[in-house]
């Protein structure tokens, strides 16, 4: 159960190697969590997770799942909800693609948006479900500011985590009066293993940041975040540019 | 896909408003009807709910049932010689106020609300300014009907069945639902209080004080400033009295010696702003109570219900903290351990924790339910703004320091406690945990405080 800070006791981390959701979980094994599922693609990214995570105290067990198999995924997370109350899923897989090469091969450009979007929703309605059932818990889903206006450079991406988003919201109003927190994070430009090879966005962000914006959303049981929280004024703005200024503001970069 | 909703799924928290989940809330109106509830409570469980004034999440059941007990509200037999009443667990102590204070007789503990239920104040084994004196609630229970998770209903006394009925004071629900209890009363002559009220400088002169002369007193408690710093940290203001003779009352008052109106003010809309008790608010309102009160002064007349239940008066107070709602601190450490008291309260007061509503009592011996907080020695409330940054960290270091102290926390009032500390300070848990394996089998009693701690 989470107590009244909003810190949960089990954890399920969805995108297991995610930067961010790792630093997420280290942060609240500091806290209140003690039990650790990680489900992902098996990697040696994952299989560091599980171990850095039980160095911190907490019991992990890892599960195989992939996004981009949603036929799997009732069975793959029914197991781990079978094993007890998860206080907090935590949407964390996604793929950034390369917007280049996949304006070039739309079958590249469909894997991203099918694993960001349609496994996510998969994911999330599978986890919506089982939180509804045990009457309590937060489904806190990984957006990105990418979705707030689409942009030249990453729309392929971008597009994927609006849809996502939008999901995320309805999915909140649907679920909140089962007593199920859903959350959207909406970062910025974080520097990770998935970003390590672009230049550094205006407010950019660290995974360490972003777990700690996480943990006071969960505390405030805010419905949306944003990473920097600057970020929430800034979009505004840049969402009513008109077009032609805004391509300009892009391009610029 | 979630399913469109059933209307019966209810979101509920307790009286601090923090990490509310949804249940199915029945509301029994027959005995019948509960047994039927527990019976076919599914792997979610079933939990008893009163009044709601438990502060965390005590009387809450993610997924499964809250059994709405204050339907079952009659009283059944009132014994007027020898004061004894048996009545529903559902009634109010309000409710037993008004009808047994006019044949004169008085609850014999009442927390600082009358808003709360029998079968709450057995669960929680209640305590009230009277500790010293008189124990805890349960010790004045002669018997009671509990509904067990094996769907049996059992009359249970402190002589037949000890171990359940001691698991059961203080168990907060968790050995089954109480249908009814009967309890032994106190008399009273009127329904008014003579109060003396006394300032202390500041936390030892408040101890001191309490220790020379608390025994004179059936009702003590202090309410203390925990945002005075220095040489003023503690500072507080004792008011502590019995109820008045009939001989005290002015004339007129001796032809209605045992009234009891007490008035109520109309509920509060919506919650307060957010951070409007903050350090300024709250600093300002301790300043203010503070030097209200009296330096000293003697056997005043105060009605019964400004004396215990001043909050009474406002309904849904709760509401002041704002949408984060408020975490509320009881623990209690033995006599000998002042020490780690001071550490707390200026630990609070350094960081400025934003409580208006601080008291400090000094508790008689400990009560015999197995669960049961109370323990011979000093115990502090406070509440908290839950919003108030660090506090989940801050009350994590003071559990260290009070559980080193060989203290407790008061589950009745706890909404954030590690569940590795529980054992530390409740050294019959295991015993707890297993009678309610043997009457429970198949765990259909069941509440998130109990998942939370792993009761």
């Amino acid at each position: 159960m989470k107590d009244a800070f909003g810190a949960p006791q089990s954890l399920l981390v969805l995108g297991g190697g995610s930067e961010i959701g790792l630093a997420t979980a280290r942060r609240l094994i500091a806290r209140r969590t003690r039990r650790v599922h990680l489900a992902g693609r098996p990697s040696p990214a994952l299989d560091a997770a599980a171990a850095e995570l039980t160095a911190l105290g907490a019991e992990v067990h890892v599960s195989a799942f992939d996004a981009l198999e949603p036929g799997t995924h009732e069975e793959v997370l029914g197991k781990i909800f079978a094993e007890g109350d998860i206080d907090m899923v935590l949407l964390a897989f996604g793929v950034l693609g390369d917007q280049a090469r996949d304006e070039q091969e739309p079958t590249a450009a469909v894997r991203v948006v099918t694993t960001n979007y349609t496994g996510a929703v998969s994911a999330s309605l599978v986890c919506g479900a089982a939180l509804q059932r045990q009457g309590h818990g937060s489904l806190v889903v990984l957006s990105s500011v990418a979705g707030e206006r689409a942009r030249r450079e990453n729309f392929i991406y971008g597009s994927s985590k609006a849809g996502l988003d939008a999901f995320t919201q309805g999915l909140g109003d649907a679920l909140h009066p089962c007593g199920v927190h859903v959350m959207a994070v909406r970062p910025g430009f974080v520097r990770t293993r998935m970003t390590g090879h672009l230049p550094a966005a205006p407010f950019a962000t660290t995974p360490e940041v972003v777990a700690a914006a996480i943990e006071a959303g969960l505390r405030r049981r805010a419905e949306v975040i944003w990473v920097p929280g600057r970020l929430r004024p800034v979009m505004a703005a840049l969402r009513h540019l008109p077009r032609p200024l805004f391509r300009r503001v892009t391009a610029a970069r | 896909m979630p399913v469109p909703l059933a209307p019966a799924i209810t979101s509920v928290t307790g009286w601090g408003r923090t990490a509310p989940t949804a249940a199915r809330l029945l509301r029994p109106g027959t005995y019948e009807e509960a047994v039927a509830a527990v019976r076919a409570a599914d792997n979610r469980g079933a939990i008893a709910r009163g009044l709601g004034r438990a502060y965390g999440d005590a009387a809450q059941n993610a997924g499964g049932v809250v059994l709405d007990m204050t339907a079952l509200d009659r009283i059944h037999e009132i014994d007027v010689v020898n004061g004894v009443v048996t009545c529903d667990a559902g009634v109010s102590l309000h409710r037993l106020m008004e009808v047994l204070l006019p044949l004169g007789w008085f609850v014999p503990v009442t927390p600082g609300t009358r808003y709360v239920t029998v079968g709450g104040a057995i669960g929680a084994d209640i305590h009230g300014k009277n500790h010293h004196v008189s124990g805890s609630f349960s010790r004045h229970v002669r018997a009671f009907e509990l509904l067990t998770g094996d769907g049996e209903t059992r009359l249970v006394t402190p002589e037949t069945e000890p171990d359940l009925f001691w698991a059961t004071a203080g168990g907060m629900g968790l050995t089954g639902v109480l249908l009814a209890a009967t309890i032994q009363l106190m008399p009273v002559e009127t329904s008014l209080m003579t109060v003396d009220t006394e300032r202390a400088t500041d936390l030892d002169d408040l101890m001191a004080r309490l220790t020379a002369t608390d025994h004179r007193y059936r009702y003590s408690v202090a309410w203390i400033d925990l945002l005075a710093r220095g040489a003023r940290t503690g500072r507080a203001v004792l008011t502590r009295g019995d109820h008045a003779p009939l001989d005290a009352l002015p004339r007129r008052a001796r032809n209605a010696p045992l009234a009891f109106r007490p008035r109520r003010l109309p509920a509060a809309p919506r919650p307060a702003p957010d951070g409007l008790l903050g350090r300024t608010t709250v600093g300002l309102f301790n300043e203010f109570w503070y030097r209200r009160a009296p330096r000293e002064q003697r056997g005043r007349l105060q009605k019964l219900a400004t004396f215990f239940h001043p909050l009474d008066g406002l309904p849904d107070w709760n509401l002041v903290y704002g949408r984060a709602g408020f975490v509320q601190y009881q623990f209690v450490v033995g006599h000998g351990q002042e020490d780690a008291l001071r550490s707390v309260v200026r630990r609070l007061s350094t960081r400025g924790c934003p409580s208006f509503l601080a008291v400090l009592k000094r508790f008689g011996a400990g009560d015999p339910g197995w669960l049961s907080f109370p323990m011979a020695g000093w115990t502090l409330a406070l509440d908290i703004p839950a919003a108030l940054p660090g506090l989940g960290a801050l009350l994590d270091e003071l559990d260290e320091e009070v559980a080193g102290a060989g203290g407790r926390v008061y589950l009745a009032k706890d909404s954030r406690l590690r569940p590795d500390m529980l054992g530390r300070m409740y050294p019959r848990l295991d015993d707890f945990r297993s009678l309610r394996a043997r009457y429970d089998p198949r765990g259909a009693i069941t509440s998130d405080l109990a998942r939370r701690l792993a009761l």
